[in-house]
């Protein structure tokens, strides 16, 4: 069922995507996105990644809705370039990482490989760890705050301070 | 018909009333048309993740997830119904 199901996904965010780029109106292209932030957590957890999921749908589809509607509250609607005009050297561009990506696809091990690097590497360590070491049910949430906890701080402090100096520019009145 | 296939057509009629909403975000006429789909889209993928998980048996975790899901859907529209109070231009 997944295979169709995400098939059907993609398209839809190829779809959105396209409208969010060729909106002439920012706050059309600011509520296309949150759409685009929802349809992407439904593909990853289409495909088994809860996870990542849920960030997806409090970042892409909660957060940046409201950062976006908060920065047009204070800027413009409108667009300061016209769209439309197509760019020959950056199409060409676009055209071949695209298919650069498209041909090296079929390197990449089938998604749910036990046999692949990643799966044999270090992910039994952690798997079979995580239980007795943190005692956290939650394999993902075991390595994030616990085994890479050091780079988990650093970058909490990073976003705290970037919140900080977004809330600043924010509440101050022009 | 087994509970899977139930769920499947589920899923599938779901999926085609979320192309009617996803039609009145792209093509609005005026914004508040597209902050309905927007909310609308959050109701319908709330149940489908829910179906989705009943399909995978990780209900527990997916009941999570749809339960986040419908909260930043409202905050989103909400945040939409803000920027008009505290004065956004309407068109």
């Amino acid at each position: 069922m997944s295979d169709a199901l995400v098939a059907v996904l993609l398209g839809l965010l190829l779809i959105l995507a396209v409208g969010a780029v060729r909106a002439a109106d920012l706050l059309v292209a600011a509520i296309t996105l949150g759409v685009y932030g929802f349809v992407m957590a439904l593909t990853w957890a289409a495909i088994g990644a809860v996870d990542v999921s849920f960030t997806e749908t409090v970042v892409g589809a909660g957060a940046t809705t409201v950062f976006f509607l908060a920065a047009l509250l204070r800027t413009s609607r409108r667009r300061s370039a016209a769209p439309g005009r197509l760019r020959l050297g950056a199409l060409l561009l676009v055209t071949a990482v695209g298919t650069l990506l498209v041909v090296t696809l079929h390197a990449l091990p089938p998604l749910g490989d036990l046999a692949a690097a990643p799966s044999v590497h270090v992910s039994p360590r952690y798997l079979e760890g995580t239980r007795p070491e943190t005692g956290t049910p939650n394999a993902v949430t075991a390595v994030v705050a616990d085994y890479r906890g050091y780079d988990t701080l650093m970058e909490t402090v990073v976003i705290f301070t970037a919140g900080l100096a977004g809330w600043l520019l924010l509440t101050r009145e022009p | 018909m087994t509970p899977g296939t139930l769920f499947l057509v589920a899923v599938l009629g779901l999926m085609a009333l979320v192309l009617v909403y996803l039609y009145r975000v792209l093509e609005g006429p005026t914004v508040f048309d597209r902050i309905l789909g927007l909310s609308g889209f959050g109701t319908k993928t709330t149940i489908v993740l829910l179906l989705a998980g009943a399909m995978y048996e990780r209900l527990d975790m997916f009941v999570d997830l749809a339960l986040a899901y419908a909260l930043l859907s409202f905050v989103g529209s909400l945040a939409a119904a803000r920027y008009f109070e505290r004065g956004g231009q309407h068109r």
